[in-house]
């Protein structure tokens, strides 16, 4: 192994030897705030984009309409060139699909006479979606006019907003791992005072004294992410056994998921380079008046 | 190997410790550098390894002008001189073996070799057997002896002692200073400050007098 190898691997061994497990804990505390955040935006952003690709419109027709309205409308429809395919559900077939989605059928059966409309569900030719759907809205015998796409674009826009309130707070808890971080150092070098001012006398570079502590940074950076992950982790499973149960009650397999390799890689790395800034400062700061 | 030449110094209080102080110190020499307390022999001593920086004149060490050195360079010009202090500022915290080894870490070794001069040096000040206590434990002549093995550790050709003998009764004194005439005697130079100049006397050595900032 040769010199520069053996510096490192010591400064390593004795940064971790210096490391502070209650510290790494608060920044794991710290940081899985906004990692939770994040991986719940990202599973909301996701359901989002899933949605506003199916550029569908539900049109429905008024309670009372008989049969021959919804023929004479589907004439209309078709005559659209905006109108890429259309289906007809029958209330009939509305109030069946409904009373096969679990939990529901009781419900249906109690309710004596079918409250659904007729209605038509309308794929939108690519990009016309929200003119068509107001174009249909004001067609004579539709009742009401559902844009699936609307509520995702609400959805993502919402998202957005979580995402600039994330940023927010990953920021202010990113400067408060760095000023952790600072600290510890600092009281470090305070108890290491003798050590640096004999080393330095005798011979050891800025770079040797300083080493261990950027090493000691770095690894309770790396540990807090660490334990960031973790704490998401079992704050995403208990979430997701409550979310089953509502998501299955919408027919939908909707899960938060966790942050994904590249993303937990990032948590970990970022929050290891936010350490070393700490450390980087701290030392900057307090070494520079030790030893002459 | 040292050459002071017309070296001034004076702390920022105002207060003047060197005034004009010229002498030179050839290779493997052996030195004593007297005076009474406060007389700046330990002022002089600082400026050879650059702990303090002359206010006037040139400090040569090797050849080199140890005033002028930049800070990054400090480091290597140290590694070259054996640096045993008044207060000793041996590590409480660690074994005496571990306080000998502190210079090694920070020079290239590999750790086979560093644990052979660590021994090395331990055995030169008739320590090897205490290595693994701490120097709490030792007696003041002992502690003072783990303060040379760790300024020799690193083999340099200068060694450098402030008042080494300070504290001690005459006997772990003269075997203190019997020590360092054992490097003289394989080629290291040496200078030891000391105020005792009836204890120095018999060594025959060369004496450098300090009085009122000079060397008489």
């Amino acid at each position: 192994m040769n010199a520069w190898l053996r510096q490192h691997a010591r400064a390593a061994a004795q940064g971790a030897r210096r490391l502070a497990v209650l510290n790494a804990l608060v920044i794991g505390i710290a940081l899985a705030l906004p990692a939770a955040g994040y991986a719940l935006l990202e599973s909301l952003r996701a359901l989002a984009a899933r949605a506003s690709l199916e550029p569908q419109i539900s049109v429905f027709l008024p309670g009372e309409a008989k049969r021959a309205d919804a023929d004479a409308l589907a004439a209309r429809l078709r005559a659209d060139p905006r109108v890429a395919h259309l289906r007809f559900v029958p209330r009939e077939q509305a109030l069946k699909e409904l009373g096969a989605v679990q939990g529901v059928q009781e419900l249906v059966g109690a309710l004596g006479r079918n409250p659904l409309p007729d209605a038509f569900v309308v794929d939108a030719a690519a990009d016309s979606i929200e003119p068509l759907a107001a174009d249909l809205a004001r067609l004579p015998g539709v009742a009401h006019v559902q844009a699936d796409a609307l509520w995702a674009r609400r959805l993502a826009s919402l998202a957005r907003l979580g995402r600039l309130a994330l940023s927010l707070v990953a920021g202010l808890l990113g400067a408060a791992l760095v000023a952790v971080t600072f600290n510890t150092i600092r009281l470090q070098i305070l108890t290491q005072r003798e050590e640096i001012e004999v080393s330095k006398l005798i011979g050891a570079t800025d770079a040797f004294v300083r080493r261990p502590f950027y090493y000691t940074g770095f690894l309770q950076g790396v540990a807090g992410g660490l334990i960031a992950l973790l704490l998401v982790g079992l704050a995403l499973g208990l979430l997701n056994r409550e979310v089953r149960l509502l998501a299955e009650s919408y027919g939908s397999g909707f899960r938060f998921s966790f942050l994904n390799g590249a993303d937990a890689a990032t948590v970990v790395l970022l929050a290891g380079a936010l350490g070393w800034l700490g450390a980087h400062l701290s030392v900057s700061r307090h070494l520079r008046v030790i030893g002459q | 190997m040292v050459s002071f030449s017309a070296v001034a110094k004076r702390y920022p209080g105002g207060q003047e410790a060197l005034k004009d102080v010229s002498f030179a110190l050839g290779a493997g020499e052996l030195a004593f550098l007297t005076g009474r307390s406060g007389a700046g022999k330990s002022t002089v001593l600082k400026l050879i390894p650059a702990i303090e920086r002359p206010s006037a004149g040139t400090v040569l060490v090797g050849g080199q002008n140890v005033g002028a050195l930049r800070r990054p360079a400090l480091p290597y010009l140290r590694r070259n001189i054996g640096l045993v202090f008044q207060d000793q500022k041996l590590l409480y915290d660690r074994s005496v073996y571990d306080n000998v080894m502190l210079p090694l870490a920070f020079s290239s070794h590999a750790p086979r070799e560093a644990a052979r001069r660590v021994r090395a040096a331990l055995d030169k000040v008739s320590l090897l057997e205490r290595e693994k206590a701490n120097p709490i434990e030792l007696s003041g002549g002992e502690q003072q002896r783990v303060a040379i093995a760790r300024a020799v550790v690193n083999r340099p050709a200068l060694l450098i002692a402030d008042e080494p003998t300070a504290n001690l009764d005459a006997d772990s004194a003269r075997r203190i200073l019997d020590i360092f005439v054992e490097f003289q005697r394989v080629g290291v130079t040496v200078l030891i400050a000391t105020h005792d100049e009836a204890l120095v006397a018999q060594y025959g050595a060369r004496l450098l007098r300090l009085e009122a900032g000079r060397v008489q």
